[in-house]
């Protein structure tokens, strides 16, 4: 037995044994009761320092309390923050390097944004976050580059060049598309990461030239056909390089989310017991399932008991007594009472 | 089996439908107007409480490492018993309501949530959130009537063995934790042969293997940890888990059971409105008063009319809601049961006494009218009028 294997069965002992002396509470509960940052379970991450970088946009320095897998340059991660008691999950890229104990996310303000408004302006040095592991495949290219990204999406292409070889960069493009030039999240850094490193920094700036094509683009980087390119922008941009370049590699901060169209209900999937209904814009899921021959958990029907709840994985559905719409965009995995809720478009539950 | 109408009408006879209808949407806006208002200061509380439990909790099994000295005894089973009374009552009663659900916390959610209880959480949600809210004291579908174990109101028929309730309750009373995890197992069902073995057998093997944990950390790891203390640390916990389980056994016989609660009748629930089912939750239950303390102690229970009424809506709420509740009755003139806990615990005491003889209609008979032949009600079958 080697030395790794037998510390790890030591631990496992340990920690089977603490969890018997907090039974039914698991021994994290008891640590994060005592400091959320000490959860490994619910993992949270402390605000140590605000950096400005533009009117709207705030990079956020955060000291997570629990080790912190390393990402791959490109990746965002979970941020949640609970406002008015209710926890809010968004995703950020994150624009520190790979293995940084303090990890960075920089958050523009979206307007009508609840959450990031509240992160970028009103998150003080000190608060705890909550942090979920990184994730996303839009992460550092193999070849020779051209990132092509405007406005807040330069945010996962910084924690690519940050994280780059400064040699590498000799070969790569970038093309960033902002209104003006003080608007620039990272400007100055950018333009000293190009005098520095050879990076060929192409500043856009629509105020004076409008919006670019992929035909401009195709003219600033004759070169273009034989890179591999990486786009972060608005929904209207991203559409017109895919639709011109169809080896594009895009990041898109806005889902492309199914239209919540008002009376048209949808098909219900039931992803654990594989049952599949059709439900119209005012029949409960649970109605509609249970017609489809699902064996489905329920109790009061009337929205009291929540006997009934399923975790909402894809797509969303309305609450019929509140007319509120429930996203699973918003928050995956969101537990909805099925005997309340009614489809609006297709969704799949984990029931 | 006919039955004669029994003349003395429900306290909401007097309602017209269009009252009826009226009183709900009058208890609808009370429910939306908190649902609207749930937030930062209701996540505080939950927290707070949380903190508080586990604080006294820990701090009390601190203390009971040293449980020879008396001193230390005293306090730490205070502390402890205090700490598992709020676990089982404000927190793990009501977290398990989905009270706290819309906050999205994964820590505390009605869906993750398990309690220091011998009844698994899974167990419990089905048999009370389910069986007990929905059919509130509509007998033959609402199994809390007496807990299968007992005569709680005269409808049910008289038996011999129902003489040696009042022994039963004491009993009950001091097991009470094991009590439910019998009753949520339906052991009166599995041994009536209702229930198959089959089915029954991975219910009683998770309870046991829940008690087994339960009883492994109270009785077994905290006294060994405490050395020398051994014996005291153990009669400690011992002591802590009784005296949980005979206060909540007071607080929950307390909420329906006293003088002035009305049962129903299973054909009752046909066709009934949002409005009926109101007032079926308000005349099947009561209230108890006392400090805000008090209050928490019972988890809130205490506000067992308007936990009845919207059993979802986040504990700490209730008793800003209570007058407005208690308005209302006032103006449709319905009766707001409502006393200290020891008077409404001595109503339930008498009753339990009287049961245990036949009879007992003329106290305590149901004033529902029964009007048609009634079917089979579970336990005991039909409502024999023994005297009227």
């Amino acid at each position: 037995m080697s030395v790794t294997t037998g510390f790890g069965t030591v631990g496992r002992h340990v920690r089977s044994l603490a969890r018997a002396f907090t039974t039914p509470l698991l021994p994290d509960d008891v640590l994060g009761t005592l400091n959320p940052l000490w959860s490994r379970r619910a993992p949270r991450a402390k605000v140590v320092a605000v950096r400005r970088e533009t009117a709207d946009t705030t990079t956020l320095f955060l000291r997570p309390g629990a080790p912190y897998a390393a990402h791959l340059p490109g990746q965002y991660a979970g941020i949640g923050l609970q406002i008015d008691g209710i926890w809010h999950w968004r995703t950020y890229s994150l624009t520190s390097r790979p293995g940084d104990p303090v990890l960075q996310v920089t958050v523009t303000a979206v307007p009508g944004g609840e959450v990031s408004g509240r992160l970028a302006h009103h998150t003080p040095v000190g608060a705890v976050v909550g942090i979920a592991p990184a994730e996303g495949e839009f992460t550092s290219p193999g070849g020779k580059p051209l990132f092509v990204t405007a406005g807040s999406g330069i945010t996962p292409v910084m924690g690519m060049l940050r994280s780059a070889d400064p040699a590498d960069l000799r070969h790569a493009v970038l093309v960033h598309v902002d209104r003006t030039p003080a608007e620039v999240v990272f400007g100055p850094e950018l333009r000293e990461l190009a005098a520095r490193t050879g990076l060929r920094l192409i500043e856009h700036h629509t105020a004076l030239h409008g919006r670019p094509t992929p035909e401009l683009l195709d003219e600033l980087v004759p070169d273009r056909p034989a890179r591999e390119v990486l786009a972060c922008g608005p929904a209207g941009l991203l559409d017109a390089l895919t639709d011109a370049w169809p080896d594009v590699r895009v990041e898109r901060f806005a889902p492309k989310r199914a239209a919540h169209m008002d009376g048209t209900g949808g098909t219900i999937t039931l992803s654990a017991s594989g049952v599949v209904a059709e439900a119209g814009p005012d029949v409960p899921v649970l109605v509609a399932a249970e017609a489809a021959g699902a064996l489905m958990p329920s109790g009061c029907r009337m929205g009291i008991c929540h006997t009934c709840v399923g975790k909402l994985t894809a797509g969303a559905v309305r609450d019929l007594q509140t007319g509120e719409c429930h996203d699973a965009a918003d928050q995956p995995g969101r537990p909805v009472r099925t005997c309340v809720s009614a489809p609006t478009g297709d969704v799949t539950l984990d029931l | 089996m006919s039955v004669t109408a029994l003349e003395r009408p429900s306290a909401a006879a007097h309602l017209t439908d269009e009252q009826v209808e009226a009183l709900g949407a009058e208890l609808d806006a009370i429910r939306e107007e908190v649902v609207a208002s749930r937030g930062e200061r209701d996540a505080r509380y939950i927290h707070a409480v949380i903190r508080a439990q586990r604080s006294l909790e820990f701090g009390g099994r601190g203390i009971l490492l040293f449980a020879k000295f008396p001193p230390a005894w005293i306090a730490g089973t205070a502390a402890l018993s205090v700490a598992k009374i709020l676990e089982n009552m404000e927190l793990g009663h009501n977290i398990l309501h989905g009270q706290w659900d819309w906050m999205r916390d994964p820590k505390i959610h009605s869906t993750t949530w398990d309690w220091d209880h011998a009844d698994p959480a899974e167990f419990w949600k089905r048999s009370h959130n389910y069986e007990h809210h929905t059919f509130t004291n509509v007998r033959g579908k609402d199994r809390d009537l007496g807990y299968t174990v007992m005569r709680i109101t005269p409808e049910q028929e008289w038996k011999p063995s129902d003489l040696i309730q009042p022994l039963t309750n004491v009993g009950l009373s001091l097991i009470f934790e094991y009590g439910i995890a019998m009753y949520d197992m339906e052991t009166d069902k599995i041994r009536s042969g209702e229930k198959p073995w089959s089915e029954a057998k991975p219910e009683v093997m998770r309870t046991l293997k829940k008690i087994g944990k339960q009883a492994a950390k109270d009785y077994v790891l905290f006294p060994l940890l405490s050395g020398p203390n051994f014996v005291a640390n153990l009669t400690a916990n011992f002591t802590a888990n009784i005296v949980r389980n005979v206060w909540s056994h007071a607080v929950i016989f307390c909420g329906h059971f006293p003088d002035g609660t009305e049962t129903f009748e299973e054909e009752r629930l046909d066709g009934e409105t949002r409005g009926q089912w109101y007032i079926r939750q308000m005349l099947g239950s009561a209230n108890l008063t006392g400090s805000k303390a008090m209050h928490l102690m019972t988890g809130n229970l205490s506000h067992q009319i308007e936990h009845h009424l919207f059993p979802d809506l986040p504990s700490n709420r209730y008793s800003e809601i209570a007058p407005k509740v208690r308005d209302i009755c006032r103006r449709y003139g319905l009766p707001y049961n409502a006393g200290p806990l020891p008077k409404q615990y001595a109503k339930v005491w008498k009753k339990i006494i009287r049961l245990a003889f036949p009879g007992g209609h003329e106290r305590y008979g149901s004033p529902t009218p029964v009007k048609k032949r009634v079917t089979k009600l579970g336990r005991r079958s039909a409502p024999a009028r023994l005297a009227a």
